[in-house]
């Protein structure tokens, strides 16, 4: 663990430097979207042409798509022609030193414990001391490539591995899925592409936080991973520190391919901006996550620790294909203040004896509306499909909101659904009783919240799990007057 | 240790104590007793610090402190505990974790470094060899499913581990079977020292059996009506309250 530390750490010490060329110096196309801006984009990342064949088909069906309105969110107009598409990384760093940051979020990166250099990177400060960072990155990429493994910016697969990329790129999420996934495929920057060759087990977490750093990919992000068969990895996404960005809008996609009795683990906490204790500013954020079981006995899991944003749009589902496949989400989702999250999963049972899982924790605190949307659907050939649901919400206060909306459609008779719900509030009681033991309010509610949580947060990877659980404290304090 | 002068205390607007006068010195154990609704849990949660009580006159000096001015955490971290009549139930928190949180706090309030995960399970498996607990109890959420008896030798086993200055026990003995008994009582017992005391409330003089008590005061109306030594508790045993009442009249 300690070696995977320090190449983190080093890895993260880094400027930027996958995924564009360093010709671009010109920063900034124009703003708003057409056809022209999309030949441009891709041009400047020197796609081949079925790539812009594929922005360029997404570009022209979302035209015909409006924004979905179903969810339990308020959200202004978004005008999409006001928005800069594409945005070379940024070199200079935006500032000279630490003391030049809101001091609120230097105070939250203490609390998380994240050291100093790292926090400078996170927060776009200038970093004095680059270390052997090639040597690092080449025992890094060293070990992955012994095994086949290949794990690199989405710009770069699509340069080295063009042929895995046209195979597989919509076929978990098509670009006419959605007016957020259509927009994503439209005009992509960039992401992660992650390939597990055929039997091999991923030696260590893929995290995202070893490949990108600091500047921005963030705004339209795409992900692809794929498991080929008999394989298995860990995936890690996102970092529990506060995550600024200029970009109101968001709207990554990833897609999951799993083949046969391939087994991919999906974990993120996400932490963006969630805009200040009055609702002002904060990310929207539109996510289309899907992981598709194609082969038999293949396993696909998504774990989930949502914390930021101003607004939540994300549904990561399975489509469970194969016969005797599986899919599973894990899911705590927390707002605060004026924070909206309408999330959950779909889980489509396609093939035979397919089994489901979903947990659910919501915590809505401050004036914040927390909803659960899940759909459970059988197909009339899934048969002895099974599900289970648990979707459990918590409030802290009386101003906030929980919500729920479980859709569970059937057509096979032979499949077992099960849904249980429950909604509590922390009792003035539980906090009293924490009290007379000498625990601080504020203490003993992430205590309870962890508690209640606890059996998502057990699903993450054991460094990301003891992060999150400061996470979840931390996001709620001043929470409880 | 602890002087409560002329308390008044209410409930949305309703005045439950109505002149608390008692002192307590350091060693001593003293049982409240009374019929329903006297007031004896009201006091027990007024000197804890719990919300919805509005001190309306009085005051409490505990270990030369005006009490009142605290918050709930900085009492107990000062040493008052109070063994709850409905313990609280707290899902997915192990009961380790919990009592880990709680000492640490505890030491750390007096300037002390917090126990390390080997000394403070070694201090775990003290007390509860010395309550013969179940050793599984620690790894159960804080209460969650527990028995009603469990959940009271949880209290104590708490009170052990913490060993408070001032400990209320509003009453631990309700329903408890004669071996929960035994072990509250020997918790209470084992604290017991020229520097711990211990206010016992109670409704029955059962628990005096074990717990044997220097004073005995008898709180009705929101008043403490009959102060004397032990026997007073074995008197209202056989008399009851009614007594008392026709006595004041």
């Amino acid at each position: 663990m300690e070696e995977q530390d320090k190449i983190l750490h080093e890895v993260t010490s880094k400027e930027y430097e996958f995924g564009f060329s360093s010709d671009f110096d010109m920063d900034t196309i124009p703003k708003g979207l057409n056809e022209d801006v999309i030949r441009v984009i891709s041009a400047k990342k020197e796609e081949p042409e079925f790539m812009l064949n594929f922005r360029l088909e997404a570009f022209r069906k979302w035209q015909k798509m409006t924004m979905p309105d179903w969810a339990y969110l308020k959200i202004p107009p978004i005008d999409f022609q006001e928005i800069i598409y594409y945005a070379a990384p940024k070199k200079k760093p935006q500032y000279e030193s630490l003391d030049e940051i809101d001091p609120d979020l230097l105070e939250t990166f203490n609390k998380l414990g994240i050291p100093l250099e790292e926090q400078k990177i996170l927060s776009g400060v200038a970093v004095d001391a680059v270390i052997d960072s090639v040597s690092v990155k080449t025992t890094f990429k060293e070990t992955l490539a012994e095994k086949g493994i290949i794990f690199c910016s989405f710009s770069e697969a699509v340069k080295e591995h063009p042929d895995l990329i046209q195979k597989y790129l919509g076929m978990s999420v098509p670009v006419t899925d959605n007016f957020f996934a259509a927009l994503n495929s439209a005009v992509f920057s960039d992401g992660s592409f992650c390939y597990i060759p055929k039997g091999v087990k991923c030696p260590m977490e893929l995290s995202t936080y070893f490949r990108i750093n600091a500047s921005g990919t963030g705004q339209f992000e795409r992900t692809l991973i794929i498991a080929d068969d008999d394989s298995q990895v860990s995936y890690l996404e996102g970092c529990t520190a506060p995550m600024r960005d200029e970009n109101q809008l968001h709207a990554a996609v990833v897609e999951i391919i799993a083949l046969d009795r391939a087994n991919v683990k999906y974990s993120t906490v996400q932490n963006w901006y969630p805009g200040d204790k009055n609702g002002k500013g904060g990310v929207y954020n539109f996510v289309t996550k899907r992981g598709i079981c194609r082969g038999e006995s293949s396993k696909i899991s998504w774990t989930q620790v949502e914390t930021g944003s101003a607004v939540t749009w994300k549904y990561p589902s399975c489509i469970l294909m194969g016969d005797n496949s599986v899919g599973e989400f894990n899911s705590v989702a927390l707002t605060n203040n004026y924070q909206q999250a309408d999330t959950g999963t779909k889980m489509i049972h396609i093939g035979k004896n397919t089994k489901s899982t979903i947990i659910s924790k919501g915590i809505s605190a401050g004036k914040s509306d927390n909803a659960y949307r899940g759909l459970v659907k059988v197909m009339p050939g899934a048969s002895n499909a099974r599900n289970f649901s648990q979707c459990d919400s918590l409030l802290l206060g009386s101003n906030c909101g929980a919500h729920t909306f479980p859709y569970i459609e059937v057509a096979n008779k032979s499949s077992i659904i099960e849904h249980e719900a429950t909604t509590s509030k922390i009792g003035e009681d539980q906090i009293f009783y924490c009290n007379q033991r000498g625990i601080s309010t504020e203490d003993a509610i992430g205590m309870i919240v962890n508690g209640y949580a606890k059996e998502v947060l057990n699903k993450l990877p054991m460094e990301f799990a003891v992060e999150a659980q400061k996470l979840l404290q931390i996001s709620l304090e001043g929470s409880v007057g | 240790m602890l002087t409560i002068k002329n308390l008044r205390a209410s409930v949305e607007g309703k005045e439950i104590l109505k002149g608390i006068n008692l002192e307590i010195k350091p060693g001593e154990i003293h049982a409240i007793m009374g019929p329903n609704g006297a007031g004896k849990s009201t006091l027990g949660n007024v000197l804890s610090g719990r919300e919805g009580y509005e001190i309306e006159e009085g005051e409490v000096t505990f270990l030369g402190e005006d009490l009142l001015d605290l918050s709930p955490e900085d009492r107990a971290r000062k040493g008052l505990f109070l063994s709850f009549q409905y313990p609280v139930e707290i899902p997915g928190v192990p009961m380790v974790n919990f009592l880990k949180t709680s000492v640490n706090e505890h030491r750390k309030f007096k300037g002390l470094e917090p126990l390390t995960a080997g000394e403070f399970l070694k201090l775990m498996r003290e007390k509860k060899d010395m309550l013969h607990l179940d050793s599984q109890l620690t790894n159960r959420s804080v209460n969650e499913g527990f028995s009603g008896g469990e959940k009271k030798k949880n209290e104590i086993f708490q009170m052990a581990m913490l060993e408070p200055k001032l400990a209320i026990l509003d009453e631990t003995d309700s329903g408890l079977d004669i071996d929960a008994l035994r072990v509250v009582a020997e918790g209470v017992n084992a604290l017991k020292s020229p520097e711990h005391s211990t206010i016992v409330i109670t409704h029955y003089q059962r628990l005096l059996d074990y717990i044997v008590p220097d004073f005995v005061h008898v709180l009705y109306n929101g008043q403490i009506v009959k102060s004397a030594g032990k026997e007073l508790a074995l008197e209202l045993e056989e008399k009851g309250y009614d007594w008392i009442k026709k006595e004041l009249v």
